[in-house]
């Protein structure tokens, strides 16, 4: 079993794993649970294409190392920890342009019109600050989200961690860590990439043309 | 007469569902907490361990449990809301008798008028009518106590053989297969086993939106390189992984399997050692598979036979391997069939009583396999015991103290009851959490059954849809309410601690069975101080059964953060894994394989009916929506049923995504919006279940039953589709705006 808790010297990490992910909400529940923005959920779910698959993808703010949030932030609103957690535009100096909400590269933060401010994700600074995972990571049933160090990541899950990112020029480094099959060690070239045919592109077998009965009576 | 006694809009306006969206005092309260109570999840049959915050007698808050070595912690979105059901402004606090003319539709009453009248009528009716006229019929998210004390007071308090469980709607086929097959009645394997297998079958289940912890035993053993085989009709979430895909046709499971079994027997893929020593009839299932090729089986079931040769060779020639089934292949006129095909794979390959080995059912409702246990279903005792042996009755007899000749035989099973209360021979019923109108097939047959009772009573914490026809409310207790211990999906008997009192007047389940007992006269038979003797009492009547609680305690249960049965002694370990080394439960310590030659549905698709419908569950929803209907996030989640069809199955019928689609089939007609997707066969709707009145995909299911379960055929019928109109398109990814979550 893993720790409950995780002390100052662990430096544990937030790792994100999308291939895992089941699409179930629980941790858009749960962030709503988090002692600091009770109510409001800070993680977004998308739904890729549910159209032609029922892939899905959490998005946490990744905690840029120089995050163009920041820059971009008119008012200085936006400030990082001393352990380079990315927090929400601070409520006193937000003057809600949503800078930050168009130049953010894995598009993250949102502007709330009711608060007059941008919120995102601060990695639950109350849980992670005293060494317990984040809200969305506990109970994400499937383990997509995964808080823990990287000795136990690779002591128990396959995968390469990565934490640099190509937008077009762009190269971003996170404090946020994204699971791989292996690049590697990175970049991820985010729009670059090239597809590969599997069974998911015919579940049904129909180009087979055996058990396509839909085209008359179904049977 | 049972029938509601207002329109559905005034009996929603007075009794819900209405949406609780926040905690007591609402999100800012910032409530001390006066304790944390370790207990479990209410929603499923993982049964996740949970704390629950309390402030004041109110369930305000959850933490998770890091160290419940089951979920470590995790929870689905079930689990994260499950403390708003707790101060949910539906709560039933007061009995009620039916009045038309008082407002709602019901008036209060005490608990003395409430409990006379329920007593009465029992007594009338079984005067006029015969003791078996009234029956009972109870809901398997109940704890084990209650179950037990359940089983009990049918038999000893109200004389009837005519008690079932609702259960028998859930796995009740997977129970059959197994006891035939192995001996015994419980899921082989601890879930720890999963992460060992070298191939994970899922048939005919959507682990990710119904048992979704699950799905991080799978993803380990996906890390260990572990193959894994999808067989179901949608590309379910779990399946967007899967090495292979057996995209099955309704109702075709068993077919699949016996070529399966074909394929094993003709490549020699068989571990001939296991099969000699350790089963019996092989030769029998073999010969029924002789014909059963995938050409054929591929004409029957829609999935290729070369996939079907593969599932073969990747079963086959793995050294470990589990298979997990579920509702999609048991909730079917032939789920007994489809069970034990899928067992004599298992037997074939020697995948039994090894780390990583076994075919095991998961077990949907929050104590599906414990509520099946205890002695509530019409044909069983406690300890899994038969209620016509006479060797078993004699020893149940012996602990509650009654002459063997008092306890009844076996009774009508759930679908039955129903039948005969719409035929006229059952005249009352008294309902504990089961909510027949959503849950049990053709709801409109249901609805003029429950009209056809002369008395109804009700137990239960929010008023239900069925509960609308009761003549008399009891109002009883929510889960985290009272103490007990509950049995999960994996066989692992936990404990379940109570958090908080009932509200107003409210009462807890088992006091207001054992009043009525009082009432009834067999007050003697019922004299618990609390539900630990109850428990007490149970341990001792499943001695020397198969479901042996001998050596449980409530403390080591708590110590030892759960204890998987059998436990048949003081000091015994438990079981987590049965069958070790190939003994398995028959008295010959053999397992047998069962020929099964394939037969269709009891409906099947023609010119009027020319799709396959299957229903099923979404994952913010439980079961027939009681709960989780009145709970606000859920809802938003997945606000009502949608009809799932592939964009050929749509673009033939002239259907846009979004629009509004009727549904027909030979007991009814729902409209509802079609959900345009490729996730699913073209030849197939799908349409979640958890919805009532004029939403609910019961309307169109069968009331076909399995011959030897008696479970009714939910995932298997035909029905005709035709647009009704336009809608806005569903498949938009949804904008996720940050106050979405907390609307
Ligand atoms: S992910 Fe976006 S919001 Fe988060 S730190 Fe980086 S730029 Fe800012
Ligand atoms: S909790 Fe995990 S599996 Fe569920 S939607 Fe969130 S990231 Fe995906
Ligand atoms: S519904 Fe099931 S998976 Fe979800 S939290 Fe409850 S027990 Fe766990």
């Amino acid at each position: 079993m893993r720790p409950t808790r995780y002390g100052v010297d662990d430096t544990p990490v937030f790792v994100i794993d999308q291939s895992r992910c089941i699409g179930c909400e629980a941790c858009v529940s749960a962030c709503m649970e988090c002692g600091t923005h009770r109510g409001q959920s800070l993680i977004h779910l998308e739904r890729i294409d549910r159209a032609a698959s029922t892939q899905t993808a959490p998005m946490v703010c990744m905690h840029c190392e120089d995050p163009t949030c920041a820059q971009v932030c008119p008012a200085d609103a936006i400030k990082q920890t001393e352990g380079g957690v990315v927090q929400s535009a601070l409520k006193p100096r937000c003057i809600g342009c949503s800078n930050c909400v168009l130049a953010c590269p894995f598009g993250v933060p949102k502007y709330v019109a009711e608060v007059d401010q941008m919120m995102k994700c601060d990695m639950c600074t109350d849980r992670t600050s005293e060494g317990y995972a984040p809200m969305c990571a506990s109970v994400c049933p499937s383990e997509a989200l995964w808080y823990g160090t990287v000795e136990e990541f690779h002591a128990t899950r396959p995968g390469a961690l990565v934490d640099n990112w190509l937008f077009g020029r762009q190269s971003v480094h996170t404090k946020v860590h994204a699971v791989v099959d292996d690049v590697g060690g990175g970049p991820i070239d985010v729009l670059g990439g090239a597809a590969t045919g599997t069974w998911l592109d015919d579940p049904f077998g129909l180009d087979e043309g055996m058990h396509d009965r839909s085209g008359g009576v179904v049977r | 007469m049972a029938r509601p006694p207002l329109s559905d809009d005034e009996l929603i306006a007075r009794f819900g569902p209405h949406l609780n969206e926040a905690p007591p005092g609402g999100w800012d309260a910032g409530l001390e907490i006066d304790r944390v109570v370790e207990t479990h999840c209410c929603f499923c049959g993982q049964q996740c361990g949970i704390k629950l915050k309390v402030h004041d007698n109110e369930v305000v808050g959850f933490e998770p449990w890091y160290d419940f070595p089951f979920n470590e912690g995790k929870l689905c979105p079930k689990g994260v809301k499950r403390y708003l059901q707790g101060s949910h402004p539906d709560r039933l606090l007061h009995p009620m008798e039916r009045d038309p003319s008082a407002p709602g539709g019901f008036r209060e009453i005490s608990w003395d008028q409430a409990l006379g009248r329920v007593v009465s009528e029992i007594q009338r009716i079984q005067e006029e009518y015969g003791d078996d006229a009234f029956a009972m019929l109870s809901g398997v998210s109940l704890t084990n106590e209650k179950s037990y004390l359940i089983g009990k007071f049918a038999r000893l308090a109200l004389h009837t053989a005519n008690l079932d469980y609702n259960g028998r709607f859930c796995m009740v086929s997977a129970g059959v297969g197994n006891k035939l097959a192995l001996g015994i009645d419980r899921a082989p394997n601890p879930w720890s086993d999963i992460p060992l297998a070298d191939v994970v079958w899922v048939a005919g289940s959507n682990i990710a939106e119904t048992f979704p912890i699950t799905t991080s035993y799978i993803w380990r053993a996906r890390d260990r390189g572990a193959k894994l085989i999808v067989q179901d009709p949608r590309v379910v979430p779990l399946a967007r992984t899967a090495d292979l895909f057996l995209p099955v046709r309704p109702g075709s499971d068993s077919a699949l399997f016996g070529a399966v079994l074909h394929t094993l027997i003709r490549n020699d893929w068989l571990d001939h050692d296991f099969i000699d020593a350790h089963t019996v009839d092989f030769d029998e299932a073999a010969a029924a598979a002789a014909d059963m090729t995938p050409a054929w089986a591929a004409e029957i079931t829609g999935v290729p036979a070369a996939r079907i040769e593969e599932a073969a060779e990747l079963w086959g020639t793995s050294a470990t391997g589990m298979m997990l089934h579920a509702r999609g292949i048991e909730q079917q006129s032939k789920g007994v069939d489809n069970v034990l095909a899928a067992i004599n794979l298992g037997l074939a390959t020697g995948k039994f009583g090894k780390p990583g080995c076994g075919v095991s059912t998961i077990t949907g409702q929050g104590n599906g396999q414990g509520g099946r246990e205890h002695g509530h279903k019409c044909d069983q005792l406690p300890g899994n015991r038969d209620i016509s042996n006479p060797d078993h009755r004699a020893a149940v007899a012996k602990v509650w103290e009654c002459d063997e000749s008092e306890i009844p035989g076996k009774g009508l099973p759930a679908e039955a009851i129903i039948e005969a209360i719409h035929e006229g021979s059952i005249k009352g019923l008294l309902s504990i959490c089961f909510n027949p109108l959503v849950s049990a097939p053709d709801s409109n047959f249901t609805a003029e059954a429950l009209d056809k009772l002369e008395f109804y009573a009700v137990i239960d914490f929010f008023l239900s849809e069925s509960g609308q026809h009761a003549d008399v409310v009891l109002p009883g207790s929510l889960h985290e309410e009272d103490e007990g211990t509950s049995t999960s999906g994996e066989g692992r008997i936990i404990k379940i601690n109570a958090a908080v009192e009932p509200p107003g007047e409210a009462r807890l389940d088992w006091q207001i069975l054992l009043e009525i007992a009082e009432r009834l006269g067999r007050g003697e038979h019922f004299q618990y101080d609390d539900t630990h003797q109850i428990f007490e009492e149970l341990c001792r009547a499943s001695s020397g059964g198969t479901a042996d609680y001998t050596g449980a305690t409530w403390e080591r249960i708590e110590a030892e953060k759960g204890l998987f049965w059998p436990v048949p002694e003081v000091g015994h370990p438990g079981t987590p894994r049965l069958h070790e080394g190939g003994r398995f439960s028959h008295p010959d310590g053999k397992a047998r394989f069962h020929a099964v030659p394939f037969r269709e549905s009891a409906e099947v698709v023609d010119d009027d009916y020319p799709v396959w419908l299957t229903t099923g569950r979404v994952v913010s929803q439980y079961l027939s929506g009681t709960q989780t209907r009145r709970i606000a996030g859920l809802v938003a989640q997945y606000p009502e049923p949608l009809c799932e069809m592939h964009p050929r199955l749509a673009e033939r019928l002239g259907i846009g995504d979004g629009d509004q689609v009727t549904v027909t089939s030979r007991r009814g007609t729902i409209t509802l919006p079609a959900h345009v997707v490729t996730t699913i066969r073209p030849d197939t709707v799908f349409i979640p279940y958890h919805w009532p009145g004029a939403k609910a995909a019961n309307q169109l299911t069968i009331r076909a039953v399995d011959p030897r379960s008696k479970m009714p055929e939910f995932k298997v019928a035909a029905v005709r589709i035709e647009r009704a109109g336009e809608g806005a398109p569903t498949t938009d990814q949804r904008d996720f705006d940050l106050h979405e979550g907390s609307a």
